[in-house]
């Protein structure tokens, strides 16, 4: 059904680069900005962008182990329900008086131990991965509707608050500097590893990689482990950021995060993608959402432009390549 | 008769009737037929929406957006009744049909014309269509006494013992059991989940089967949307929220296999109904409402489960596929 030609003469490197998904998507967040600039005059202020960043920091942590899994055919629709259940273990610790050094460690345990299910599931049951986890989806969230029902979990310590509130210099936001670190540490993990290149393996062909000696089920279990730590980790500062814990919380992030790594290119199939192409759609998403907000835009009507961007910038280049190709 | 007894139906009736015998044992009142025939009308917007979903996921895809669809055809024929209260239910019925159908070959359309993933164009038309409604009514409600008494009336009207809604369930369950058993079109939504190439060899157009199971997926959420609001009588951005999942869910139960040309419109019946019983029996043996999402969620993981033994074939494997490796 796709009939691939070879081209004549090869793209040069640079005008590859050019033609990127990536350098188009920095086209895009150039444009955005550009235009809430000129749109509000309150978007041009340090600590406003600074706030900014808050709108994406913690999805996009999760975005990253995300893209790994779908790079490798899967996918992680629990993540969100994680975040709530990571958020009531630490709530529930924290009022039996644990401290913030307890409640970090049982968050990320959480977000481990979530993963973990998720990947024996697939990986030891070679269940398919989009019914296992909108399965625990609802689990992992209904357990933290059982545990907490309508009630809240409040009383955090106070040096809890500095994941989410705290400021590491000037207007630069803890969070924002743990999205940066992570963002390298998988950039390089992704790009510049032996793992990343069976990550790409296995997406492209999971049964040729097998014969090629990958383990694949294992490296798709520490996938899934990672994206539960991921989520772990998210939840830790949400947590922290919002001082409370209600099963709802994080409700829909699964698809926005989804999203943001199609937006950031990569191919929803598996095979491909890559990490600064998941940064870039981070601030493309963080940056319409909060030019949005800034003009009184209300949060759903924010939802229909994610939703209309998710789409067009998939339909656009294949509306493009049918056009030329006529 | 191994084979009857074998088949993921018989072992699904199985199931709810130990369920409901389980049920039964300590309140025999909710085995009485009465109450019976009400979960079944409370079940019937599930059974009308899982048929849909499981022709879509027959081939290949998934529909995401038919929560979204239900909110917004239900808003939209709303407002059409108090804009003419006069118009008679025969023609909002038709309307809420067309234009549901107009949603779903939206979706198909990208689906078929531009090859974007189905999972990518429905996250984007569920936000999409769920603004929209937003945009409609700025975020008002549309409240029981705004509508028609007729508007409201149709959905309970009893028609030889039963509501309307459970006849118009009992109606889709045998008008899709025709058309997937009996039609051309129902043989193509199978050959072109289960095994694409082949079936385009055969001479069907698998793009063209893919957007006539979402053209039949939206138009069922659209009739599905005007039943729900008017028996509920009220309409509002948030109906039916998250309700995709659910619908996945009672397929996955149901035995629709989520790689595509497996399953049959009895299971998602079945599938439905085991969902529906749970919901329902909940507050009568005194299980918390909040127990209710993790209980599903299980469901679906040890429905996925008990699938995928089904599914083993026997003999001895000689070449291991990667998904099953470890």
């Amino acid at each position: 059904m796709n009939t691939r030609s070879i081209p004549d003469r090869l793209q040069s490197p640079l005008e590859r680069k050019l033609k990127s998904w990536e350098s188009l998507l920095l086209l895009v967040a150039i444009g955005i900005f550009v235009a809430n600039s000129f749109a509000s005059p309150y978007f041009l202020n340090a600590w406003n962008l600074s706030d900014a960043t808050f709108n994406f920091t913690e999805k996009a942590m999760i975005a990253f182990a995300m893209a790994l899994l779908i790079i490798s055919g899967e996918i992680d629709l629990s993540v969100a329900s994680i975040i709530a259940l990571a958020s009531t273990a630490m709530g529930a610790a924290a009022q039996v008086g644990i401290g913030t050094e307890g409640l970090v460690l049982i968050g990320l345990a959480t977000g481990l131990v979530c993963g973990a299910f998720n990947g024996v599931l697939v990986t030891a049951l070679g269940l398919p991965s989009i019914v296992v986890t909108i399965g625990t989806m609802s689990l992992f969230r209904g357990i933290s509707f059982i545990i907490l029902g309508d009630q809240a979990y409040r009383g955090y310590p106070s040096d809890f608050a500095f994941f989410g509130q705290g400021y590491v210099w000037w207007v630069i936001s803890f969070e924002f500097v743990l999205f940066a670190i992570i963002a390298v540490i998988y950039g390089v993990f992704l790009h510049m590893t032996n793992f990343g290149r069976t990550v790409y393996a296995i997406g492209n062909n999971p049964t040729g990689a097998l014969f090629s000696g990958i383990r694949v089920g294992r490296v798709k279990f520490i996938l899934f482990l990672l994206t539960g730590l991921m989520s772990g980790i998210a939840a830790i500062c949400l947590t922290s950021r919002l001082g409370s814990t209600r099963p709802s919380i994080a409700t829909g992030w699964e698809l926005e995060i989804v999203t943001m790594v199609v937006l950031g290119g990569v191919n929803i199939l598996g095979g491909s993608g890559s990490i600064p192409g998941v940064v870039i759609a981070a601030f493309v998403m963080g940056l319409v959402t909060f030019g949005l907000g800034l003009l009184n835009v209300p949060g759903i009507v924010m939802s229909i432009v994610i939703g209309g961007l998710l789409i067009s910038v998939i339909a656009l280049p294949r509306l493009w390549t049918m056009w030329s190709a006529r | 008769m191994t084979k009857l007894l074998a088949s993921r139906e018989a072992l699904l009736m199985l199931a709810i009737a130990v369920l409901l015998g389980i049920i039964a044992w300590r309140f025999p009142a909710f085995v009485a037929p009465s109450n019976l025939f009400s979960v079944f009308n409370d079940t019937s917007p599930l059974i009308l929406l899982a048929i849909g979903q499981m022709i879509v996921i027959l081939t290949k895809c998934i529909d995401l957006s038919v929560a979204a669809n239900l909110a917004l055809t239900g808003m939209v024929v709303s407002l059409i009744n108090i804009a003419a209260p006069g118009l008679s239910v025969f023609f909002i019925v038709l309307i809420a049909i067309g234009f549901g159908t107009l949603l779903g070959m939206f979706n198909g359309i990208l689906v078929w014309k531009l090859a974007i993933p189905p999972i990518v164009v429905t996250l984007g038309t569920m936000t999409i269509f769920r603004g929209i409604i937003f945009l409609l009514t700025e975020g008002k409600w549309v409240n029981s006494h705004e509508m028609s008494d007729s508007f409201k009336s149709v959905p309970r009207t009893d028609l030889l013992g039963l509501p309307i809604l459970s006849w118009i369930a009992i109606s889709a369950v045998i008008l899709f059991t025709i058309v997937m058993t009996r039609t051309s079109l129902g043989r193509a939504f199978y050959a072109a989940g289960g095994n694409p190439h082949a079936a385009t060899y055969a001479g069907i157009n698998v793009g063209k089967t893919q957007f006539w199971a979402f053209t039949i997926s939206g138009a069922i959420a659209g009739l599905t949307g005007y039943l729900w609001v008017s028996r509920f009588a009220v309409a509002y951005v948030d109906v039916a929220a998250g309700f995709e999942l659910t619908v996945v869910a009672a397929c996955v139960i149901g035995g629709v296999s989520i790689m595509g040309g497996i399953g049959t419109v009895f299971g998602a019946l079945l599938g439905a109904l085991f969902l529906g019983i749970i919901a329902n029996a909940l507050p009568v043996v005194n299980i918390s409402p909040f127990a209710q999402m993790a209980i599903s969620g299980g469901a679906i993981i040890i429905a996925v489960i008990l699938n995928a033994q089904a599914n083993r074939t026997p003999g001895r494997i000689i070449l291991k596929k990667a998904e099953h490796a470890t």
